[in-house]
């Protein structure tokens, strides 16, 4: 675990089932995350991924990488480029920090339109 | 909420009231941190991670929020002044939501049978924004959740309230105008300038309004005016629910206010959710403006 490390990248289909999965499993039943009328006449072309799902999928992207004696510390997300059914996400993240055995992970994830999320995420790896 | 600089900043200052106050006092998850809660987050996230399974396991820390979380149910902790927050920005038309920002802290693992409460406070109301959604104000709220009464983490969420710029619009009606004649061209001169004039017999002294040739009371002609100080109450009201006429979108109140001064005026009660509007409660005037050439006194209602 050194800074500078790139976490090996990964690829999430943004599907649909993802999308209505991850709000019902967040118990976040905002129409707009599976009701595409209802997303349309807010202004968006489709139903879109909430920000429980990302935020579990970033944390999910550092314990895979540091495996399941990983503690999450920190995770702080910012959301821009929405997560619509049919694209692709991928995840990239750095090592921006380390000290002792806590790491301070710089993370990333782009889509068809632009960034999704970006974020940084600390993570202490006993060792 | 269209127009006016000051119409915006006005409507700016109230929003900022609301910073610092509670959002949500001592909320109870509506379940126990639990095993299945936590196997369908994983199997949404694809989340194999064998820490979440087995006889030690621990909830992922990712699933905070989720522990808080009303789904479908009523949400009894959350504030009046929460609830009023987001009315305000309903009504003026910010009544989309989305999330923008989550930052959270993880201080103790959770794991199942933990019991959850929460309380969360109102951090802060941002300034009207220009967003590629749309208009709209950003609400960051911070939440300290507890287990079995012990501090497990600290929960940052900010969303956006916005006004849907590519909603889809039916042709705007504009509202009717006045009928501006001599008898009463003083008052919509007031109304240009921001002021409501009552009209003050010179012979008698007596106020009234709306404005007419000659006093009631003692027949004078003479007439000079005096500026409403704003502050007012409902002395009636009625909620128009149908038909909808256009330019209007029912429901919404027409209100006859007593005017601190005395005299009675027709006029709508905005910014206060159509059915919270009460005989005497307080209101204050404010000037909005409907369109290009149509500015209009109206009332709106006054915390105290």
């Amino acid at each position: 675990m050194n800074t500078g490390d790139r976490l090996p990248p990964l690829e999430i289909p943004i599907t649909r089932t993802l999308i209505v999965a991850g709000a019902i499993a967040s118990r976040d039943y905002q129409d707009v995350h599976h009701d595409p009328e209802s997303a349309r006449q807010k202004g968006s072309p489709d139903i879109f991924m909430n920000i429980l799902t990302t935020n579990g999928l970033v944390g999910r992207y550092v314990t895979d990488h540091f495996g399941p004696r990983a503690e999450l510390r920190r995770v702080a997300i910012r959301l821009g480029a929405p997560n619509h059914p049919g694209d692709t996400m991928v995840l990239t993240g750095t090592v921006e920090e380390v000290d002792g055995d806590t790491a301070t992970v710089r993370v990333a994830g782009t889509n068809g339109i632009g960034k999704h999320v970006t974020g940084t995420v600390t993570v202490r790896v006993p060792g | 909420m269209n127009g006016e600089p000051e119409v915006h900043e006005e409507f700016e200052s109230r929003l900022k009231a609301y910073e610092g106050r509670p959002a949500a006092a001592t909320g109870v998850g509506r379940d126990p941190v639990n095993e299945p809660m936590i196997r369908h987050w994983c199997e949404a996230m694809g989340d194999t991670n064998p820490a979440y399974t087995g006889p030690d396991a621990i909830a992922p820390p990712t699933m905070l929020q989720a522990w808080t979380m009303a789904g479908l149910s009523r949400r009894p902790e959350r504030t009046a002044a929460y609830d009023e927050l987001l009315g305000l920005l309903d009504e003026s038309g910010h009544d989309a939501v989305v999330a923008t920002d989550c930052e959270q802290e993880y201080l103790r693992l959770l794991r199942p049978g933990d019991e959850i409460t929460f309380d969360s406070v109102i951090e802060s109301v941002s300034g009207r924004k220009t967003t590629k959604l749309g208009p709209g104000y950003f609400v960051t709220t911070r939440t300290d959740i507890r287990a079995g009464g012990e501090l497990a983490g600290t929960h940052r969420f900010r969303i956006l309230k916005y006004a849907p710029a590519r909603r889809p619009q039916p042709p705007r009606e504009r509202r009717p105008r006045p009928v501006v004649n001599r008898d009463n061209a003083g008052f919509w001169e007031g109304v240009a300038r921001h002021e409501l004039l009552i009209q003050r017999c010179t012979g008698c002294g007596t106020l009234r309004f709306p404005w007419l040739p000659g006093c009631n009371s003692c027949g004078c002609a003479e007439w000079d005016t005096v500026e409403a100080s704003g502050e007012g109450t409902v002395y009636s009201y009625v909620v128009m629910h149908h038909p909808p006429f256009p330019a209007f979108e029912p429901p919404y109140t027409v209100g006859l206010i007593e005017l601190a001064e005395g005299v009675r005026i027709i006029s709508n009660v905005v910014e206060v959710p159509y059915d919270k509007v009460r005989v005497g409660m307080p209101v204050r005037l404010c000037f909005r403006r409907y369109d290009d050439e149509l500015v209009l006194p109206v009332f709106q209602g006054v915390t105290r």
